[in-house]
């Protein structure tokens, strides 16, 4: 399957779209705010656009995961090329782009969130330009890492994002900014460059055949990489189930874990959440922590199946603590926004648990809550935002009996918070259903410890309902508008999803599903092969 | 004898070009005095000269003046490498108000420029201990009176000094272990100390204290922990140009001479069952081991003390300081993928180093301050300066997409590949630590307001916006496209007389 537009694939208009609006951005005078805002929106709207021609075109019956050939959208271009040495082999590193089940629905996620994001910045007066310069280049990273199937060139994304996330809390955050900014910065960066040392190890270790020239090569290229077959024999990385392979696998776990962020890894994130502005908790909420996930999916599983069956149980283990603790967590925060990125934690769990549980359900579950808690979380932060722009404080004691006042926000509000609870007909029912399904084969007890994070959201999440808005209104807030037209376009389309993906779950799972089974037997059929040998 | 120095003289052609230069501007400052923008434009014209017949030369691998001189790819690689950065550094000299302020001596200032750079084009060469001792003290000696031009600036003279007591200590080292390695072998030429060598000698313990005497003498010129005291001091207190040039040119010098006498003196070459491109030392040198130290306790140390400057240009020479340990990881690995490593990285260098110097410069230029605090509020000030110094502090961390990435990238490439997963991961560990102090500078600069507000205005005349957008534009280039940059690091790691 292939898609050009004006002979460019549409992986690359997808990506590179946000830089051509990060360059117009740049060369608008400072002054023009309304022209710089119009153009970031008309960017990532077309960005919108072809994430639902790519939605409609794809291919639902291929896989993918590890087979170029079912690899929808491709775009292979020879990027790098150092000539052998005679010493020293080539260089190859491919532009290599392409979507399948897994990452589709994380590109069409990072579309809607990113056009989200910049009409919930439609108020950011401060430095605009700056901003949403930052903004559109940080969309391009994240829409580089979920579709490069190029481990350089995924590397590339993935530390592209770190600056203008760097930039965007510190600049336009809250009073601990500066804290919040540079831990976040470090912490990530401690995962990437483990994530380095892991991917030149890899390159080392696998050889494939250059199609162009049929001398034996290095590469880059994940799908080589997720093949037995290329690695040289004794490479570092060569054989199953050695010390090299698992250690390889732990520096890639700490590299995705501390994006996710799985316990005890979790820090940097309600720091950065509660002074990043709410555009940037939306992203970091919807998009980024997914890509910690994402990379599990995509490089840990695949390419160390051995080492990703044989930390099965730690791995449900940690998804197990996060729910809970991050529900207790939740629980205890008296700022609304500390709150919501707790929730976060937890629910970033119900993936852990549910991918852990390697069987299809649970992957499916666990994909599908990947993308149902970016629409939720999203739709909370914003919701926070929304009363922050107007109150200028996040206290939750402060609030009480807004459900007469601002009776369309509390409607909003009422429906992200329900599909966060994991109402049967949101969203969020399915995916933790197929979760908590597919984990309770695997990890029986497991499962069941952690099913009571259900209660326990629920808990937090309907006792913050009844502190905002049942009870009297304290007289300060007598002024308080209702949710704005601006403010309702953000959230309606994030509300539809959710309702739409809880009525009718498979317009999603459809996309899924068969790389979600493919994915699963890959794994369990590799590293059962490794048990034969 | 004459005629072979008269036939010798086309081989070091670049190097009489310079001589020549040299000469031409002191003369020409005697004669004009005004004129101080000519002497800038002869100099230029001569590196430009030099430059020319270095590119034309790249290829050959040859010897020179009874095997003193290797003419060879190695040599002429470090060689560009230095005469580019001279034309950079004369460049930001003539936009220096800290250089230009001395204009009754600014001749000796080029000249000094150029005969560092002169001996330093002869240290990448040098393929013989005495002529390695006499190229060092040459590029040294001009070093110590350029980093205290600036008379009137008491920290200057205080540089000058003591970089001239350093220098004189550990150059005298290095020649005690010289002669003892002339005592042991009866040669001076570092391939002929190496075939004494592989007949295997007595004296071991000898050996091994000459060679770290000989280390020393190198490690003081690349600033390697623990003989880098001089170096926060000098760089501190030397105008800043002159700073810039020590951190690049006189450390890839220093880089360079010690590569070559490290592969040459102690390769065995008697093991032919090693992998292409890697090779094995001879036994009983354990100088892998102290180099492997070396650059761990360089690295670690300087980003550890880095964090806690305040000082812009001090916490840039602990900078460098980190960033010569990097570059010793790839010597470590003893093999031709890490050498060129190590060259990748000192063209990648020049860049951002050079540019980040030259930024520091501008400020100070406008604010008459390298405090930290100064830099306060710069980003709405001046967008121009902060965001190319954002680039370039980001290069020096190595975060893609820069071209600083594609240094430590290459320099982890060779130590994976040669299995030193340890090392490789206190490499990265490192350069995490680093981010701090380099993002200190950004914060400063976007995150914080100046808290004084001052009418000074940041208006940069075209030729130094010029000079600024040249150097960045290869750091953000390399960082995507290293083709050609690896391509001609990975020719240029071959010397005369070793595989």
């Amino acid at each position: 399957m292939e898609l050009n537009i004006l002979n460019i694939g549409i992986l690359t208009w997808l990506t590179f779209l946000p830089v051509i609006g990060m360059i117009i951005v740049l060369l608008l005078p400072k002054e023009q705010k309304t022209a710089i805002r119009w153009t970031s929106l008309v960017f990532t709207l077309l960005q919108v656009v072809l994430a639902f021609l790519l939605f409609a075109k794809f291919d639902r019956t291929l896989a993918g995961v590890n087979s170029a050939d079912t690899m929808q959208f491709k775009e292979v271009f020879n990027w790098i090329n150092v000539k052998s040495t005679g010493w020293f082999g080539s260089i190859k590193i491919d532009y290599f782009l392409g979507i399948d089940g897994i990452s589709m629905p994380m590109v069409f996620l990072t579309a809607i969130i990113s056009c989200i994001a910049v009409i919930s910045s439609w108020t950011i007066e401060k430095s605009l330009k700056g901003y949403f310069a930052l903004l559109l280049l940080l969309d391009t990273g994240m829409m580089g890492v979920f579709v490069s199937l190029d481990f350089f060139l995924f590397y590339i994304f993935w530390e592209v994002m770190l600056l203008p996330m760097y930039f965007l809390i510190g600049v336009w955050g809250g009073p601990r900014r500066e804290y919040a900014a540079i831990k976040f910065f470090l912490y990530t960066l401690l995962g990437s460059v483990l994530l380095l040392l892991a991917m030149l190890a890899l390159y080392f270790s696998v050889t494939i055949i250059d199609p162009a020239s049929g001398e034996k090569i290095h590469t880059f290229n994940m799908l080589a990489m997720m093949n037995p077959a290329n690695y040289d024999a004794g490479s570092i990385l060569a054989g199953t189930s050695t010390s090299w392979r698992y250690l390889a696998y732990i520096a890639v776990f700490i590299g995705f874990a501390i994006k996710v962020p799985i316990f005890p890894f979790h820090t940097w994130l309600p720091d950065a959440h509660v002074e990043a502005p709410t555009a940037i908790s939306v992203i970091l909420a919807g998009v980024l922590l997914k890509m910690g996930t994402y990379g599990l999916l995509r490089i840990g599983f695949p390419i160390f199946p051995d080492a990703a069956m044989h930390y099965l149980y730690p791995l449900a283990f940690l998804g197990f603590v996060n729910i809970i603790y991050g529900a207790f967590c939740a629980m205890a925060q008296k700022d609304f926004k500390k709150l919501i990125a707790y929730s976060s934690v937890s629910h970033m769990g119900i993936v852990i648990l549910g991918i852990a549980s390697m069987n299809t359900q649970g992957m499916l579950g666990g994909m599908l809550q990947m993308f149902n808690h970016g629409t939720i979380t999203a739709m909370l932060f914003l919701i926070v935002g929304v009363i922050y722009d107007r109150t200028h404080t996040r206290g939750l004691d402060d609030f009480g009996g807004l459900m007469n006042k601002m009776p369309k926000y509390s409607g909003i509000m009422v429906i992200a918070f329900f599909a966060a609870i994991g109402l049967p007909g949101m969203s969020g029912f399915i995916s933790e259903a197929f979760s908590f399904l597919g984990a309770f084969q695997t990890f029986r007890w497991l499962t069941m410890a952690s099913a009571f994070g259900i209660v326990l959201t629920a808990g937090y999440m309907l006792w913050t309902l009844q502190r905002v808005f049942l009870g009297t209104l304290p007289e300060k807030w007598n002024e308080l508008t209702d949710i704005n037209s601006r403010e309702l376009i953000m959230l309606v389309p994030l509300a539809i999803i959710v309702i739409v993906l809880g009525l009718y779950p498979n317009l999603m799972l459809d996309v899924m599903n068969t790389s979600a089974n493919t994915l699963v037997d890959f794994v369990k059929g590799s590293a059962g092969a490794a048990l034969v040998h | 004898m004459l005629e072979t120095i008269v036939n010798n003289l086309s081989n070091i052609l670049p190097e009489v070009i310079v001589t020549a230069t040299l000469c031409i501007v002191l003369l020409y400052h005697l004669i004009d005095r005004k004129n101080t923008q000519m002497l800038m434009v002869l100099s230029v014209a001569g590196l430009v000269g030099a430059f020319y017949v270095l590119t034309e030369n790249i290829g050959i691998n040859s010897t020179a003046f009874s095997g003193m001189l290797s003419i060879d790819p190695f040599a002429i690689f470090f060689k560009i490498l230095i005469v580019f950065a001279t034309i950079v550094v004369v460049l930001m000299s003539r936009f220096s108000d800290e250089v230009n302020a001395e204009h009754k001596t600014i001749g000796e200032y080029y000249f000094l420029l150029l005969s560092m750079c002169l001996g330093m084009m002869f240290m990448v060469g040098s393929s013989n201990l005495l002529m390695m001792y006499l190229t060092l003290e040459m590029s040294s000696l001009s070093s110590y009176v350029a980093s205290g031009f600036t008379r009137k600036a008491k920290d200057s003279s205080e540089a000058s000094l003591k970089y001239l007591l350093y220098g004189a200590f550990s150059s005298g080292v290095m020649l005690y272990g010289i002669s003892i390695v002339y005592g042991l072998t009866g040669t001076l030429d570092i391939a002929g100390i190496n075939r004494v060598l592989m007949q295997g000698s007595s004296g071991q313990l000898a050996l091994i204290v000459a060679s770290i005497f000989i280390l020393v003498g190198f490690g003081y010129k690349i600033s390697a922990v623990p003989f880098h005291f001089w170096t926060p001091d000098v760089y501190e207190g030397a105008p800043t140009t002159i700073t810039a040039f020590l951190s690049v040119a006189s450390k890839a010098a220093g880089f360079a001479m010690m590569m070559r006498a490290f592969k040459v003196m102690f390769i065995d070459s008697s093991v032919m069952n090693l992998p292409a491109g890697t090779w094995t030392l001879i036994s009983g040198v354990h100088i892998q081991n102290a180099l492997m130290i070396l650059s761990v306790l360089t690295m670690t140390l300087g980003n550890l003390v880095a964090l806690w400057q305040d000082n812009v240009k001090r916490m840039l020479a602990y900078s460098s300081i980190a960033q010569a340990g990097y570059m010793l990881l790839g010597l470590v690995v003893l093999s031709n993928d890490g050498f060129s490593a190590v060259m990748v990285y000192f063209v990648v260098y020049l860049f951002m180093n050079l540019g980040a110097f030259y930024v520091v410069m501008l400020i100070a230029n406008k604010l008459n301050s390298e405090h930290i605090d100064d830099y306060k509020g710069l980003g709405k000030r001046s967008p121009l300066l902060s965001v190319t110094l954002a680039v370039f502090l980001v290069s020096l961390t190595g975060l893609p997409p820069t071209a600083g990435f594609i240094g430590k990238w290459m320099i982890f490439l060779s130590l994976i590949n040669a299995k030193m997963i340890t090392i490789a991961l206190i490499g990265v560990l490192n350069s995490v630590v680093s981010l701090y102090y380099y993002v200190r500078i950004i914060r400063n600069m976007f995150l914080r307001e100046e808290q004084t507000v001052s009418a000074v205005q940041f208006n940069f005349p075209l030729a130094q916006k010029i000079l600024l957008i040249s150097l960045l534009v290869p750091t953000l280039y390399f960082g995507l496209f290293f083709n050609q940059l690896v391509e001609f690091a990975q020719l240029s790691v071959q010397m005369f007389g070793v595989k």
